[in-house]
């Protein structure tokens, strides 16, 4: 390194600043013509490739909801299929629209489903924040790995996805029965005399939930995590904050993000988790997934079970667009 | 934040036998696995000096930065900060403050909230955070942005914010890494004398670490050359630049032509080195570490070159012909790449005093270079 040199590529880069950046250029044609096609192209193929999964959710989700929502509006008959018809043609260029309410008013009415519903919300929450406190924890540690170990550990919190869930699952069961696994260990080493119940309770439920929710957790939260430039933390202990303090005013606020994230993709189908509280749920443990099966399957009322779902999909909606609403005025708040 | 009325400080602090060093680095070596980074320095640094550790990329420079911070506990060696030995102690409870390469600026706060962080930490009452970070905030002249968030700041309102968050602390010593890199060239050169206000006016001791010389020779009281985890060079920007010892110091800072000879005969006030590429003998100055015999590396700097068409008077010593090779024209100056006879490339320069429509030499064009011999240096190693 010498002056001169210096001197010539200070030079060249004050050249280079002054320069007009490139601007991005379309495939060379002709023409005016082939400009504005080459415009027209552009915006088709953008188009397309954002159309595509729109057009996916409004086959497969939105026009199906609309069928289960016009279901709940109509009776339960002895039929096939086993519902009433929403309009029907009386004489000549009259339609009669039958809307019943009765299933609603029936999910207010009678208790069991409002117990359900809240006994859904109240399960999936503690889940929700049980998978928070240990997601966080792993995802934390995860992310302030080795750059090498990184990828291993991530491997092995999504190792579980590639067996069957339901097959998970009936592995807990084994684990947790009364002549299962756990209680054989514990009566071998003389700690306990007779089984623990584990089986059918609370308990199994939300260590099963727990285990089975964790990566979604885990995820989003190391997605956050991973990004988060590590200076920050040294910044702050430089300016007199003990690790807690660095962590409590730094790190939990800007994973604020994953943790909304990883909280909805546990929640939303915690809430409506059918699979985990029929399999090792108890009698008391109630949730409204098990609830829809019922009516669907073993009463076949359909209407009714169609009313749940539509409830169902509200109580998750809501907060969900309530989040969305603040998150949007906040932002333009600060822009 | 109050400007000190008068400065308590000498400006040559180092040459005082008796004066007691502020920071005291002792032996430090710090190593990554088989990777020695830092290999056992030692440095005195004195209260109110503008210290720079200059070097190329992967030196130790930031390492040692980081060491001093707290970032990093040295392998061995001994840490000294206004005589208490803080060698263990974490970041937080040291009392220095750094100012990172890429600013560190929390981006969930205000520039306000920012500033404020250190001084919460301290548990100061309310209204003096407030007043100090208003004060820091006038100094660093960001008064009217306090409330906005990072984001919206250009890169040269964030160093402003980086560094007002640290000078807020009242650090005895001030760390900063890189602090000009991230800025374009006019900022940079403007924000190199503000930085110096600032330290003059606060009297706190700034040690910055940098790879650019020309920043290290504007800013620094002294600037440590650092290669390899040593320091090279531990001197005044001119002791550097006019006096430097290796030949690492001289082709680092500013560029230079080094003669290799043997010396001939000692004078009484100089003496005579003959050097193969060079037609006549070179004379330097009487250094009582030379001796006839010895071979030693003569050293000139190309702007103490005379360049000319015309065969100086006096040309027995000191006096080489060439061919022009190269040369450019850099708007001050005009630099030149002469080629002696024996092949050897010599560069020199000349300040462009008056304005110039056609330039006085062209491509193989025969020149001839002379220097005064108190010009040259005498390089060990």
């Amino acid at each position: 390194m010498n002056v001169n040199s210096v001197k010539l590529n200070d030079q060249t880069i004050a050249i280079e600043e002054n320069r007009v950046p490139p601007t991005e250029k379309p495939v060379v044609r002709s023409g005016k013509l082939r400009h504005l096609l080459n415009a027209f192209e552009a915006r088709t193929w953008r188009n397309i490739v954002i159309g595509i999964p729109y057009i996916w959710m409004l086959l497969l989700f939105f026009l199906p909801f609309l069928y289960v929502f016009k279901i709940s509006l109509a009776e339960s008959i002895m039929a096939r299929p086993p519902f009433s018809t929403l309009f029907t043609w009386v004489g000549d260029a009259q339609v009669s629209i039958n809307l019943v309410f009765d299933n609603y008013l029936l999910l207010l009415q009678d208790a069991l489903y409002t117990t359900a519903y809240l006994n859904s919300l109240k399960i999936a929450f503690v889940a929700t924040l049980i998978c928070l406190i240990i997601g966080y924890i792993m995802a934390y540690g995860i992310a302030r790995a080795q750059p090498t170990m990184r990828n291993i550990l991530l491997l092995l919190v999504i190792l579980p996805f590639w067996t069957s869930f339901l097959l998970r699952v009936y592995a807990w069961m084994g684990l947790l029965a009364n002549h299962g696994i756990i209680n054989n260990l514990l009566l071998a080493i003389g700690l306990i005399d007779k089984p623990i119940q584990m089986m059918y309770t609370n308990f199994a439920m939300y260590v099963v939930f727990v285990y089975s929710f964790l990566p979604f957790m885990i995820l989003p939260l190391y997605a956050n995590l991973e990004k988060l430039d590590a200076t920050l933390d040294e910044a702050s202990a430089d300016l007199g904050a003990k690790p807690v303090t660095t962590f409590l005013t730094i790190t939990l606020p800007l994973s604020v993000p994953g943790i909304i994230a990883g909280c909805m993709l546990v929640f939303i189908p915690a809430v409506g988790e059918f699979v985990i509280p029929t399999l090792v749920g108890g009698p008391d443990s109630l949730m409204i997934g098990r609830m829809l099966f019922d009516e669907f399957f073993a009463n076949r009322d359909w209407p009714v079970a169609s009313a749940v779902a539509v409830v169902l999909l509200i109580l998750l909606v809501f907060p969900f667009m309530l989040y969305k609403h603040f998150s949007a005025k906040q932002e333009e708040r600060s822009p | 934040m109050k400007p000190l009325e008068e400065k308590p400080w000498d400006t040559q602090p180092w040459l005082d036998k008796h004066k007691k060093p502020f920071l005291e680095i002792r032996g430090v070596t710090k190593k990554f696995g088989d990777f020695t980074a830092v290999n056992n320095v030692s440095l005195e640094i004195y209260k109110s000096e503008l210290f720079c550790l200059l070097g190329g990329s992967g030196c130790g420079k930031t390492t040692l930065l980081r060491v001093l911070a707290g970032f990093e506990t040295p392998t061995e060696g001994k840490i000294f900060i206004d005589g208490v030995d803080v060698t263990e102690l974490p970041p937080y409870e040291r009392p220095v403050n750094m100012m990172f390469q890429s600013y560190a600026i929390f981006p969930h706060m205000s520039v306000e909230k920012n500033i404020a962080y250190g001084l919460k930490r301290e548990r100061l009452p309310k209204a003096e955070i407030r007043s100090r970070v208003e004060d820091v905030l006038e100094l660093v002249q960001m008064s009217p942005f306090a409330k906005r968030k990072p984001h919206q700041l250009s890169g040269g309102q964030q160093q402003r914010v980086a560094l007002a968050r640290a000078l807020v602390k009242q650090p005895k010593i001030l760390l900063l890494d890189e602090p000009l890199a991230a800025l374009d060239r006019n900022l940079r050169e403007e924000t190199q004398f503000e930085l110096m206000n600032i330290q003059d006016k606060l009297g706190i001791t700034f040690i910055v670490v940098t790879h650019d010389q020309k920043e290290a020779m504007t800013l620094s009281t002294r600037i440590a050359v650092m290669n390899k985890g040593q320091f090279v060079e531990i001197g005044t920007p001119t002791d550097i630049y006019e006096y430097p010892q290796s030949r690492f110091t001289a082709n680092f800072i500013g560029s230079i032509n080094i003669f290799e000879g043997v010396v001939k005969e000692d004078r009484l006030d100089s003496h005579v080195v003959r050097c193969e590429d060079t037609e006549c003998d070179l004379l330097i100055d009487r250094d009582s570490s030379i001796h006839a015999g010895e071979s030693v590396w003569v050293a000139i700097r190309p702007e103490k070159i005379n360049v000319s068409k015309e065969e100086p008077a006096d040309h027995h010593f000191n006096t080489v012909r060439g061919k022009i090779l190269d040369f450019g024209y850099l708007g001050n100056l005009s630099v030149y790449n002469v080629e002696l006879d024996s092949g050897k490339i010599v560069k020199a320069s000349a300040p462009n005093r008056n304005r110039i429509s056609k330039h006085r030499v062209d491509w193989d064009d025969i020149v001839y270079l002379s220097w005064e011999a108190a010009n040259t240096v005498v390089l060990s190693g």
